[in-house]
């Protein structure tokens, strides 16, 4: 009742099938109090922007195992500039880390390797949201 | 006296935000829709806001209520994602709110209804808001009857309310929609199950959903025994939501009520009832903010009094 709850899109771009990753997450940030949309699987990026803007959500999380980060990522991006519509978006999954740097400086917030606990997901999202809700 | 003061800013601040995102969503700008509903889920009391010349159109709007409810699992996202493609072949736009339930220890939740709507993601005719129902025990979300208006404005013809998995006594929907689909499916128990009071009241339309399923005829022959005690017929619909097989009769049906509801007048009835259970839920809210600000302390050192003055006035000093 009245009170603000931090809402986040869980989605599965791409062809793989493997979303126990976003299926652990999901479920890590609803048992911290968190409002998670999940989308199931193979999204493609203009569905994943516009469900995220319906949902006006705080934040966009995207479980990447395919390889396909890179491509993925700066559609997303692109798209949510061509919408004026600009939310904060972490990436888990196998995203090699010289990949993972070059997403942070084009505009990815966080990412998360594999065997990240989720209590560090959780203090990631709420640090990142509560910045964005304090601005 | 100054917290009244502060809270009272924050709400005119709120208000001319609100007003800015209703001029923009009703030129059909969903970001706006989107925030405005986000607005509204915070502070389900905006909604005082909505006045002149809105409540005009609101009052006018034919927007189609339409609430699916049922089991969980029973196929209520599918059976509606299935429906929509229906309304969409006839041109109409449609909202849908679905209500998925909180956490009663940690306010979280696990919104998964969108999985199921997948093809109407990149329809700009097709707005899906997925909803914690915070709280709320009927079913629903404190605000559906803001987001209801706002998707008036926006100017949706059809809106769809699906609520939580619902057993057998979560039943609000009942006041808030025009015409109200309950989805069963076959082991969802014996003819005593679909005699009892609650949820099996509410229906306008019952669908038997998995109809290729055993049992789906069963239930259907069970359905229409306990129906014949009543004097209204009400339509059985079956159908096979994931193949898509019933769907254009489920149309046929619900369209069938919602012209029987304007022949008859009762769709301001209907109106009336919503109005209403909305006032009911806002009284409830605030009854329950009052308590919550009412220290425990002082409650049980006026409850401990009143109980010595009732035992005193009984038994004398003991």
């Amino acid at each position: 009742m009245g009170s603000r709850k931090i809402r986040v899109l869980i989605a599965k771009p791409g062809l793989d099938g493997h979303d126990r990753g976003a299926k652990v997450v999901a479920r890590g940030l609803r048992d911290a109090g968190m409002e998670v949309i999940y989308t199931g699987l193979r999204q493609t990026p203009e569905e994943i922007v516009r469900a995220a803007m319906q949902e006006d959500v705080d934040m966009i999380g995207l479980s990447i195992l395919s390889g396909a980060h890179m491509s993925v990522c700066k559609r997303i991006l692109e798209l949510m500039d061509q919408h004026q519509f600009h939310v904060p978006v972490f990436v888990g999954g196998i995203i090699p880390s010289d990949d993972g740097e070059q997403l942070m400086k084009m505009g990815i917030a966080a990412v998360f390797g594999p065997g990240t606990p989720i209590s560090d997901i959780v203090s990631k999202v709420e640090e990142i949201v509560g910045q964005k809700v304090s601005e | 006296m100054e917290s009244d003061k502060s809270d009272r800013l924050v709400s005119n601040q709120k208000s001319a935000q609100l007003e800015g995102l209703l001029e923009r969503l009703r030129k059909g700008d969903q970001i706006a829709l989107a925030k405005a509903i986000s607005l509204f889920e915070n502070d389900p009391e905006l909604i005082f806001y909505l006045q002149g010349e809105l409540q005009k159109i609101l009052a006018q709007s034919k927007s189609h209520i339409v609430g699916v409810t049922g089991s969980p699992g029973a196929g209520k996202s599918t059976l509606t994602d299935a429906y929509v493609s229906i309304l969409r072949r006839e041109g109409k736009r449609v909202g849908i709110i679905a209500v998925d339930p909180s956490s009663p220890f940690t306010g979280g939740a696990l919104l998964g209804d969108r999985i199921r709507m997948k093809r109407h993601f990149s329809d700009d005719g097709v707005f899906i808001r997925s909803m914690g129902s915070r709280g709320n025990v009927g079913g629903l979300n404190d605000s559906v009857f803001g987001v209801i208006m706002l998707y008036k404005l926006y100017g949706f013809d059809y809106i769809i309310i699906e609520t939580v998995g619902a057993g057998q006594s979560e039943v609000d929907i009942a006041y808030v929609a025009d015409t109200v689909v309950l989805v069963l499916s076959p082991s969802s128990g014996d003819e005593i199950q679909l005699m009892k009071a609650g949820i099996m009241e509410i229906a306008d339309v019952f669908v038997v959903n998995k109809a290729d399923m055993d049992g789906a005829e069963l239930l259907k022959m069970n359905l229409e025994t306990v129906l014949n005690f009543s004097e209204v017929q009400k339509p059985i619909v079956m159908s096979v939501a994931t193949s898509g097989r019933g769907i254009d009769e489920l149309y046929q049906q619900i369209e069938k009520h919602r012209i029987h509801l304007y022949e008859t007048g009762e769709i301001s009835q209907r109106a009336s009832r919503r109005m209403k259970k909305h006032a009911e839920t806002i009284l409830d809210n605030r009854i329950q903010s009052i308590l919550q600000c009412i220290d425990s302390n002082d409650v049980n050192v006026m409850v401990n009094a009143v109980l010595d003055e009732i035992c005193k006035s009984r038994f004398g000093d003991l």
